[in-house]
């Protein structure tokens, strides 16, 4: 549609400029206050014009946290849960979209009412699940009276090994990577892949799992760059499920690091905001980038322009 | 020999049956034209060949071996779709090469034969893009090319020229026929367009409500329907068809209570019969002159070769096609005769034609004994 109508671009830009103002704000007041001395910081109200002591700070907040290993459990955290979502994204998808079995509708919904279920909800059963990945199974084997059975013909009791994923890069990972967001928005896109395409590919001979490979995920790669942005930010940016299974130190991450700088070395200290300030903005920096990396494929992914 | 034997093939979308016994012989070589109106079961009938759609009762099979359970690969079938179906993603060689990839052919074997194949449709520029950067018809070219390269010794088209525009069209038909030629295996096509499947087919396969009609030449089909659906359906414009009662001996009496000279009349048992008379085969006579029938002309058309005369005759539509150099203004009125040996006899009920038109089997007498 195109109009020219003065009056509305004005009013348009307006709302737009105040939102953004809105949503900037915020930001350089992070800034600003990450460039103080720990006295300016403290002092009400806060100055809004940027301080000297920017250089002092970033260098005080990266080797107070250690932010360097940190941030690699986070690199790894982030990618491990992104690319394990995508997999199991187009996985689900595809089996939703293209296969005709019992339930398959059911599936789908039980998939897609997950989407109301954020983490929160389920972290305490998940964590139980995290210290011993064995224990539903065994809990189903001891419902189902399998484990009674064994014991009454054998005389041995079936008890399984602990596995625990408390502690691990797996524990960090695994549990993160069922996405109803993913899976509904391959299903989408596969919705749009005419059937034509799959007909053709049975009649040059593909069998199903040369089809996803060879067709459909190259089709989809636009949408895979959307969802990996959007779920590298949502991972790198966990803290709640990070805090709660991590307890040995290595496997720290940087957001779950940025907790732990601002309080004062000493008991009863006003907090070092300057420094934690810097750190946030540090933290900040890598999923920045990648979504300034994939701002294009991104858009192009949302919009589904590229047929 | 790739023939193609279908045998009381039925297939049903939940209740509804679509395809209600399909009998019908294509044998090697063969062009055939599956031609029918939307939905009459044609494409459905060509995707089970394929082995895109599973056939409910009844067998298919080619060259000798029944495909009912096999996958589409195991056919040796190649399809070009309506909509083309390239793979977006793919420059117009590996659209092409894709079949042969997957068969673990090597690459240099591969490129090689590519290009073979695309020397024969006229794409040698063209390897290197995207489907998206093809006009339509340069597309439906990759479709055949992709097709082609597995040396099939089936070709299915559904509806492949539809998407094309006229002029496109015209030339892709000629190409299809030549390729067929060239290639010699065994092609099956459908299509709603009677044009195409007049210049196209050996064997015109007509169809309706899923159900065939009548098998035969182009030429067979056009000058004996075997049904008043055929009639119908074949020519443009169609058939004129007119109600009438036998009279005393060799004498049709039509609604208006005028009568028609038809001696043929009296070889068939029907009282009550449906007479066909093609357009072009209706003479003028002067006015006046015994047995003349007389149409009011409501409109011309004109056609450039010649013109198309309708009117209301017997409380039915009525068209006359006559030559360009007769003159027919709107409003007057048409004298004219209908020569007994082009009307046609269909009965009333079952609309079948009476004198001993082709049966709507598609079997060919050769070919039954062989298929057990």
């Amino acid at each position: 549609m195109i109009e020219r109508t003065p009056l509305l671009n004005f009013t348009t830009h307006a709302i737009l400029i105040v939102g953004l103002v809105m949503l900037l704000l915020p930001l350089w007041i992070v800034f600003v206050a990450s460039t103080h001395d720990f006295r300016t910081v403290n002092t009400v109200p806060m100055p809004l014009w940027p301080g000297s002591h920017m250089v002092e700070n970033y260098v005080a907040a990266w080797t107070q946290s250690g932010f360097g290993p940190k941030m690699l459990n986070s690199l790894v955290m982030a990618i491990g849960v992104t690319t394990g979502k995508i997999a199991i994204a187009a996985l689900s998808a595809y089996s939703i979209v293209y296969f005709r079995y019992r339930l398959r509708m059911v599936f789908f919904w039980l998939v897609f009412i997950t989407l109301m279920l954020p983490l929160e909800v389920r972290i305490v059963p998940t964590y139980a699940v995290a210290a011993n990945a064995f224990r539903p199974l065994q809990v189903l084997l001891d419902v189902f009276g399998m484990s009674w059975l064994l014991e009454s013909v054998t005389g041995l009791r079936l008890v399984l090994p602990e596995w625990s994923l408390l502690n691990s890069y797996s524990g960090l990972i695994l549990p993160l990577i069922a996405t109803a967001t993913g899976t509904f928005l391959y299903r989408q896109f596969f919705l749009t892949v005419p059937d034509e395409l799959l007909e053709a590919a049975k009649m040059d001979g593909t069998g199903p799992l040369r089809f996803l490979f060879d067709i459909l995920l190259p089709l989809s790669k636009t949408n895979m760059a959307a969802l990996a942005t959007i779920m590298f930010v949502y991972s790198w940016n966990q803290y709640l499920w990070p805090l709660l299974i991590v307890t040995d130190p290595a496997y720290g991450t940087a957001v779950m690091q940025l907790q732990r700088i601002v309080p004062g070395p000493l008991f009863g200290e006003p907090p070092r905001w300057h420094i934690a300030m810097a750190g946030t903005l540090i933290v900040m920096l890598p999923p920045l980038l990648v979504v300034v990396f994939m701002q294009r494929w991104f858009v192009r992914g949302l919009i589904n322009q590229d047929k | 020999m790739a023939d193609i034997l279908i045998r009381s093939v039925v297939k049903s979308y939940g209740r509804t049956k679509v395809v209600h016994g399909i009998d019908l012989d294509i044998l090697h070589g063969d062009f055939a034209v599956i031609l029918g109106p939307s939905g009459c079961g044609k494409s459905t009938l060509l995707r089970m060949i394929a082995g895109l759609e599973e056939i409910d009762a009844g067998e298919i099979a080619i060259a000798g071996r029944v495909v009912n359970e096999l996958e589409p690969r195991e056919r040796g079938c190649a399809m070009v779709f309506q909509n083309y179906a390239l793979y977006p993603h793919m420059s117009v060689a590996e659209n092409i090469g894709y079949s042969l990839k997957i068969m673990g052919i090597r690459k240099a074997e591969r490129l090689e034969r590519v290009a073979a194949v695309a020397r024969i449709v006229g794409l040698e520029e063209f390897l290197d893009r995207r489907p998206a950067q093809l006009s339509g018809g340069q597309r439906q070219r990759v479709a055949m090319a992709r097709a082609m390269i597995k040396e099939p010794q089936v070709f299915l088209f559904d509806e492949p020229l539809s998407n094309l525009d006229a002029k496109l069209r015209v030339q892709m038909r000629i190409e299809i026929r030549r390729l067929h030629r060239r290639l010699g295996g065994t092609s099956v096509f459908v299509t709603h367009d009677q044009v195409e499947a007049m210049t196209l087919a050996d064997k015109l396969v007509v169809m309706n409500a899923g159900r065939i009609e009548q098998v035969g030449t182009p030429k067979e089909v056009y000058h004996r329907p075997a049904s008043l659906f055929v009639a119908g359906f074949i020519g443009s414009p169609p058939m004129n068809i007119m109600r009438v009662e036998r009279a005393t001996p060799g004498l049709a009496r039509l609604a208006s209570g005028a009568t028609l000279q038809m001696p043929r009349l009296d070889t068939v048992p029907e009282s009550s019969l449906r007479l066909g008379i093609r357009p072009e085969d209706i003479e003028l006579v002067a006015p006046g002159t015994p047995g003349a029938m007389e149409m009011p002309v409501e409109f011309v058309e004109e056609l450039g070769a010649g013109h198309l005369v309708h009117g209301e005759f017997e409380g039915a539509e009525f068209v006359v096609a006559l030559p360009g150099a007769i003159e027919v203004v709107a409003g007057g009125r048409l004298h004219m005769r209908f020569p007994p040996e082009a009307l046609h006899m269909f009965d009333a009920v079952s609309g079948l034609r009476l004198d001993g038109g082709e049966k709507a089997s598609g079997l060919s007498s050769g070919a039954v004994r062989e298929f057990a």
